[in-house]
Order: C-alpha cells, then structure tokens, then sequence
C-alpha cells in the first residue's frame, strides 16, 4: 500500500509551562489523511486544533511520535520542501496589511524559488490560476484593507493555493465570517477538492461546516482524540454533549444527506 | 508592467533626479564661484592651487559623495529596520541604534583612532558594536514573548538613546579640551569631506550593509505577514532576522563613524517613497539608496547655504524636518494602531 499523503503517528505536544497558565497539549494523536480527501478536526476551543496544524507545518518539534508527508518524515524536509506541499490559510491575518490582493498571492510562490528576487512568468501564471480558482482576480489590485471578510478569506485562500501544494490546511476559516460567507467557503473547499483533487484538512469547531464538508472527522478533546470516523459516527449527540459540555441534538435526516448539529437552548 | 522594469523605471528617475541635486550642490556654496570656474575646475583646466579648484575638487566633490552614501545607507537602514520591527516608525535614530554608534566611535576616538585605512576600519567595528549593544538592548527591553509592540519599542529605543548620549557626554567630557569642538560637530552630524582612505572604508561597509538588506527584500515582504505565515511559506525567520539586524546595524555605524549621528532619514525617505511606490521592499530598498541621498544631498546643500558664510549641521536639517514628520506619521497613518 502507499504511504498515506499525510501521516501523524502518535504525536505529543506540550508547550512550556508559564507559571500559573495551563498547558495546552496534544497526547498521542493519530490520523491519516489520503490523497484527494477531506478530512476535519473538530473539538472546543483550546483541544489542541490549531497545535496540530503547527506541528504538521514544523512550526512546533512533537515531543514524541512521528508526521510524516508521503512516507517521509517532515523533520527532514526543507521548509521551502515543505512549503510546496503544504499550503495553510492562517486563522488570523494581521490587522495591517500593506499589499494589494495580488501581492499577497504572489507571496505564495515564494518556496517555488526562494532565490528569486522578482517572480517568474510562471509564478505569475499560478497565481492567476490562485486567483481565478477563488474568485479574486477581479480584485488583484485592491489592498486587502479594503476587502471584506469573506473575500479576504478568499485571496488568503488563493495565496495558499499559489503554492501548488497537495494539501491544503485551513485553520478555522469561517470563524470570523457573516453566514453568507460561511456557505461561500464551503463551497468554495467543495470545488476545489473537485476540480483540483486536491486534498483539504479543515480544523474547524463549526461542527456543521465539517460535517457538511469532510468525508472524515476527528474529535478532539483536551488534547486526545475523543473519535475518529465518518460524519454520521462522530457527530453523535452523547459524545458531543460531553466534550463540549452543553446539550446537543443531531438531525440524522434522511439517507444521503449530512448530520445537522443543533444546540438546545435551556431556560 | 513587470516589476522588474518598474524598478528599472524608478531608479532611472532617481539617478536623474540625484544627478540635477548633485550639479546644484557642486555649483552653490558660501565661497563666491561662477559656474564658469566649477566647470573649468571640473575639466582640469583650474591652476593647481586655485580657489576654485580646491574648493571644487577638495571641498564640494567629496562632500557630495559622502552625503549621498550616508543618506542612502541611513534610508536603506531605515526600511530594514521598519520591516524587521513591522512597525512603521522604526528608524535607527529613534531606536537608539544611532546613539549607540556614536558611543563606540567617541570610544574609539578616545584611544586614538583617526583616518588611516586600518584606524578607520577600527574606528567603523567600534561603532557597528555599539550600534549592535544599542539595538540588542532596545530589543531586550521590548520583546514580550514573541511580539514586539509598536509603543514599547520606540520607548525603549528612546530611553536607550538618552542613555548612550549621556554616555558620550561624560566621555567628552573627560577628552582634552583643545579636541572638543570638533566632536561637538561631529555630534550634530557632519558630512565634511573625509579622507579618501576613509571615504573607501565607508564605502565598503556600506555596500555590504546594503547587500546583505537588499538581497533579502522579498523575504522582508513576507514577514510583513507575520513571522510564523513566514515560516510556512519556507522563510527561515530566526536567520533572516539577524542578518537584517546586521546589515541594518552596519549600515548605521558606517555613516554614524564618518558623518557622525544624523538622524530621522530612514524615516522620512522610505515613507514618502512609499506613497508613490507602494510597500514592496524590492523596490523599496533600492529606490531608498538613491533617494537618501537625494534628500541627504538636498539637506546639506541646504545646511551649507542657509547661513552663509557660516554653516549649519546636517543632522540640525535632518531633525527640523523630521521630528514634525514623526509627529505626522504618529497623529494620521499609525494612529489607528498605537
């Protein structure tokens, strides 16, 4: 069999201590993602979402266990190697940004040739296709302090796409959006996904949008995986209801169609 | 247009407009020359010892170089230290770096170091380690865990400044008399012609400062994001980091060694390069070593002619004007910000 796209074999993390401050940390987290396929993580806040995201792209060492890209371990890979394959759309931007749309996505071909001063005509070819692919070509010139969130999402989007990468990893991409931009991104990772085979590691705790979106689903909790499996297994309402800590009811709906989480509210 | 030739555009500009700034300086000045004698000065037909060959040839020419390496190198600083900092009001002057330099150079000149090739070497290693202890502790000072605050930073650069020039003071102070003026000049930023050895060793160091800015500029763009965004589009921040910081560091002591410590033009050239040019540090960088020293140019000339026949320091303009243009920058652009 191949070597998965994506491997994390037992992986712990834990930060430094500061005095007083809690932890945060992954133990012995396991997931595969292949070639072509969507895979969410889900879980609360502070479950280790996004320390899983900074592992995998080498910003933080595991303490121990082992991920690997294509059967080889992402310790030995060269940032700019690692860069090729691994696109992130980062859950935050900074507030101010100086470049225009086209700038910024321009950026995302930088590990294509870090030697360059100015990009070639094939980085500009790509980041067209970025930029067409995601909806923002018509707004290349426009700083990004202009844009609004959901198509500032987009032209982030397009500058992890500039890189070419086979995976591509979004750190909470809706968090800040209105609802109409939320649908606008998950359809947007569906097309993509389609259209480019490419495959997509959504960490998100929109439950929905996951669910909606992924053929694959982890739960995380306090750092461990709560459940790992298909939608229709891991959104169930006693197992949500118990990491998330409030009550929970799952439409199953009919056949065919994506389990629909809902909150109850209490009086 | 591609960017390539964008830049080709603007430094094409520039060198032009450096060029008309350059004729102006060489043919005004307190000593009364017709354009005539610079001119016959300029094409080797002055008697040897004339006036207007010394003060053409000796006095003007090699004033206006210097001037132009300092204001590039100090605009060129400026950039590097904006987008090493992203805060847009960083500049060697206002984070102390400046002070630091001149506190190694007036060390130095205190053993004795003058302007042979080697003594004015020395004399540029003391000023690039007191510009690196400057900025090593301005850093110090205002690094909270990985960021590095707006406001805390240009404290720190301020409060490490007062105390490097307090510093020379008290070294000044303790220098024979007789050699204090000439230090007091130096202080306020002096671009007087230097020897050609020393105008050589200046030379060197600033290109190499230079370098090492400009062939990373687009890595600088990166950064912008943030430092982690960076790393994961493959740029090793740890070391890009220090080489800027060197180069930056350099840069600064070279002109702070052999035109003393002018401040406030890395700020004003990169920013008003930035509002015709956008904020792409490859055009940037270059564009503000040619724009520095237009404006460096444009400052001394100025300086030299305001008083005539006496003359005022180039930092005394420099600061004049960006002291208020920092005050600007602070009430309109970044107010948002702070």
């Amino acid at each position: 069999m191949p070597p998965k796209l994506l491997e994390l074999d037992r992986v712990s993390f834990a930060y430094p201590k500061p005095a007083g401050r809690r932890a945060f940390a992954l133990s012995d987290v396991s997931l595969e993602v292949g070639a072509g396929e969507i895979v969410g993580v889900i879980g609360p806040n502070s479950s280790g979402k996004t320390t899983l995201i900074r592992l995998l792209t080498r910003v933080l060492e595991p303490a121990s266990g082992e991920i690997r890209l294509d059967g080889a371990s992402v310790r030995r890979l060269e940032r700019t190697e690692l860069a090729r394959r691994v696109g992130v759309v980062p859950q935050s931007a900074p507030a101010e940004c100086p470049f225009n749309v086209g700038e910024l996505v321009l950026m995302g071909r930088y590990p294509h040739g870090p030697g360059r001063y100015f990009e070639s005509r094939q980085d500009h070819a790509a980041a067209r296709a970025a930029m067409e692919a995601t909806g923002v070509l018509e707004l290349a010139d426009l700083p990004l302090d202009h844009l609004s969130g959901g198509e500032r999402q987009r032209a982030f989007i397009a500058r992890a796409l500039a890189q070419e990468p086979r995976l591509l990893v979004l750190d909470e991409p809706t968090a800040h959006l209105d609802l109409r931009y939320q649908v606008e991104v998950a359809s947007l990772l569906r097309r993509l996904h389609r259209e480019r085979g490419i495959a997509i590691l959504l960490v998100s705790h929109d439950l929905n949008l996951a669910g909606e979106v992924c053929d694959r689903l982890m739960l995380l909790a306090g750092g461990r995986a709560a459940a790992t499996g298909s939608p229709e297994v891991v959104l169930e309402e006693s197992l949500l209801s118990s990491v998330f800590g409030c009550d929970v009811v799952v439409d199953k709906g009919e056949p065919g169609r994506r389990p629909l989480v809902r909150l109850t509210w209490r009086a | 247009m591609s960017p390539a030739k964008r830049l080709a555009l603007v430094l094409a500009v520039l060198a032009a407009a450096l060029l008309v700034t350059g004729a102006v300086a060489l043919f005004v000045g307190s000593a009364a020359i017709s354009p005539r004698a610079v001119l016959n000065a300029l094409a080797g037909r002055a008697a040897p010892e004339s006036v207007e060959r010394v003060v053409t040839l000796s006095i003007r020419l090699p004033r206006i170089l210097v001037a132009v390496l300092a204001g590039g190198a100090l605009a060129v600083a400026g950039v590097a230290f904006q987008a090493l900092t992203r805060n847009p009001l960083a500049e060697p002057s206002v984070l102390g770096v400046t002070s630091g330099a001149a506190f190694g150079v007036v060390i130095g000149q205190s053993v004795g170091l003058g302007w042979t090739f080697l003594e004015a070497a020395g004399l540029t290693a003391f000023a690039f380690a007191g510009a690196l202890l400057a900025a090593g502790l301005v850093y110090l000072i205002a690094a909270i865990g990985r960021e590095l605050s707006i406001q805390t930073l240009l404290l720190a650069g301020v409060i490490v400044g007062i105390f490097f020039s307090a510093a020379i003071t008290v070294i000044i102070s303790l220098l024979d008399l007789n050699r204090l003026g000439g230090v007091i000049h130096w202080l306020l930023g002096n671009l007087a012609p230097i020897p050609p050895r020393a105008l050589a060793v200046f030379t060197l160091c600033a290109a190499v400062g230079f370098w090492l800015v400009a062939r990373r500029a687009r890595e600088l763009n990166l950064m912008a994001l943030g430092e982690e965004t960076a790393l994961l589009l493959g740029v090793g921040a740890e070391r890009l980091k220090l080489t800027i910081f060197v180069g930056a560091a350099l840069l600064t002591a070279s002109v702070v060694a052999f035109a003393g410590p002018i401040g406030f033009v890395g700020l004003i050239v990169p920013h008003a390069l930035r509002m015709l040019l956008g904020s792409d540090n490859r055009l940037l960088v270059p564009a503000s070593l040619v724009g520095g020293g237009i404006f460096l140019l444009l400052a001394d000339t100025l300086a030299r002619n305001v008083v005539a026949p006496a003359e005022l320091s180039v930092g005394v303009i420099t600061s004049l004007c960006g002291a208020p243009f920092f005050v600007y920058l602070l009430r309109t652009r970044y107010r948002a910000n702070l």
